[in-house]
């Protein structure tokens, strides 16, 4: 099993980039970092844009981060019905990675603003699928 | 640079479900462009036809209109760039133009979205964004424009009332437009009903999947000149790129692609924002229109805001945006909408755009985009 395992619906099943699921299973968020320049990435990636190198290792995504936008989604597409009303937000963490996922359903709306502090967590959705979601730090 | 001019613009009605096929959609923007230049086929030396191709069944439509329109054996190309797709087209073919290499080049761009089932739309929706690494999450359209709203909201206290006054303007001017698919007249109190599709957007700051098509014929000057009476000139073309995934992004009030787009067809135009006398902004979502206010300079960034609140983007205003009802009222049918938004222009630019016409107008500007900004297209259009 690879990258299928990856998020709510799976659209590609099928990259290099697929050890970043093993990493959630462990329970954290990472993404890549290019052996030769530096370079990091979120979303991960097997080819560094900015020196080309194919020689990537992964960094973990930790601590605390900072809301920088979001909404509520009151309509889905395909496959996304059932968990209408749902949050995604962009978050920026350590070093100016920024992560784009689902944010904790459960949090008050008042609570959910620009600025707000969050932490990533990894969620197991059952049936060998996993994801991950931003909530309150 | 070569002179490029626009001798012939066409459109179809934009409507919810078009009773006929793609080619015939397709025909009916081809016919009118043809007639409004004056010319036949055989005068054509090259098409660039433009769709998005996640609602096409017919594989490689380029091929298939080339033959319907009767453009064989002349060559033909096929560009993309979703929702913008059109106003690429018009950036290759006066590359095709401006490089010598043909003469006469026909834009054609279309859409009929209807052609799908609404089911098989919602899927395609989700695959709208990075599907390795965001669409796992549930994307839409509308979800991530909303995110940009919110963005701009916290920057700079811009409100839910002030995208309800782009698409009141919006319905003033579809009221007008006997082509768009929502010509209804709105109140603000019915445009600001909660109903929220993903917050703060709600269905009124969305606009409507439609079924439509476009088309543009662009000369070189010296066959411009000769086949038109009042040829438009390309002025001035930009265009830019900026990542699919949000986490690529650095900012979230504004688009990044639009903004440098802007600046390279001012620079080609030798033309600054203030120069403008009518323009067509992407208004796919209203924030969408308040961003190209500012991401052209019509306003500073943070200030969009006052443009529509004092009115000044209506037609009397300092800089009269989509009077023509824009994406919001006219519908939005994909490959259609960049060729749609020039003909407006062309049209302004000749004097011949009947109730919205802006007096004296000299330089129009046309923003499209594809994608929630993954590409920008601003071109720049004047006559002598």
């Amino acid at each position: 099993m690879g990258f299928e395992q990856f998020g709510i619906v799976s659209f590609t099943g099928v990259t290099k980039a697929e050890q970043f699921v093993e990493f959630l299973k462990n329970n954290e968020l990472r993404g890549t970092v290019c052996a030769q320049c530096g370079a990091k990435f979120f979303p991960p990636r097997a080819d560094c844009s900015s020196c080309l190198s194919d020689q990537m290792e992964w960094f973990p995504i930790t601590g605390e981060g900072a809301l920088i936008s979001h909404t509520k989604a009151t309509f889905a597409p395909a496959g996304f019905e059932k968990d209408v009303p749902y949050r995604l937000g962009v978050a920026e963490f350590a070093d100016g990675i920024k992560v784009f996922g689902r944010i904790d359903g459960t949090l008050p709306d008042e609570a959910v603003k620009a600025g707000m502090k969050v932490k990533v967590r990894m969620l197991d959705l059952g049936e060998e699928r996993l994801t991950y979601e931003f909530t309150a730090a | 640079m070569a002179k490029v001019g626009v001798i012939g613009v066409g459109q179809s009605a934009f409507v919810r479900q078009y009773p006929g096929s793609i080619r015939e959609l397709a025909f009916e923007a081809y016919r009118e462009a043809m007639k409004d230049a004056g010319v036949k086929p055989q005068q054509i030396d090259a098409s660039v036809v433009c769709s998005a191709p996640e609602y096409d069944k017919q594989r490689t439509p380029a091929g298939l209109m080339a033959e319907y329109l009767g453009l064989n054996p002349q060559p033909t190309f096929y560009v993309e760039s979703v929702c913008s797709s059109s106003s690429s087209g018009l950036r290759t073919a006066y590359a095709l133009i401006a490089s010598g290499l043909h003469d006469v080049a026909l834009v054609l761009g279309f859409q009929k979205m209807s052609e799908i089932s609404s089911a098989e739309s919602q899927e395609r929706m989700g695959r709208g964004a990075d599907i390795q690494w965001e669409a796992p999450f549930g994307t839409m359209m509308p979800a991530y424009y909303a995110m940009y709203a919110r963005g701009h909201f916290e920057k700079y206290g811009t409100q839910e009332e002030d995208l309800g006054l782009i698409r009141l303007k919006s319905s003033t001017y579809g009221q007008l437009n006997e082509k768009a698919v929502f010509r209804k007249a709105l109140t603000l109190e019915k445009i600001l009903e909660p109903k929220y599709i993903a917050t703060p957007l709600k269905m009124m700051d969305c606009c409507a999947n439609a079924d439509g098509a476009s088309c543009i014929i662009l000369a070189s000057e010296e066959k411009a000149r000769d086949l038109a009476a009042k040829p438009v000139w390309i002025k001035g073309l930009g265009m830019a790129t900026a990542p699919i995934n949000m986490a690529g992004r650095d900012s979230f009030s504004g688009l990044r692609c639009a903004q440098a787009a802007a600046k390279r067809a001012y620079e080609m135009a030798g033309i600054k924002p203030s120069d403008v006398d009518v323009a067509e902004v992407h208004d796919c979502f209203t924030i969408a229109e308040l961003m190209a206010y500012e991401d052209l300079g019509f306003a500073e960034p943070g200030q969009g805001r006052e443009l529509i609140r004092n009115k000044e983007t209506y037609k009397e205003g300092k800089i009269p945006v989509n009077i023509d009802g824009g994406l919001l009222s006219k519908g939005h049918p994909i490959g259609a909408t960049g060729g749609s938004q020039i003909r407006t222009i062309v049209l302004q630019l000749r004097g011949e755009a009947g109730d919205i016409q802006v007096p004296g107008a000299k330089i129009g500007l046309v923003h499209n985009i594809g994608g929630v900004g993954i590409y920008g297209n601003v071109s720049i259009f004047g006559v002598e």
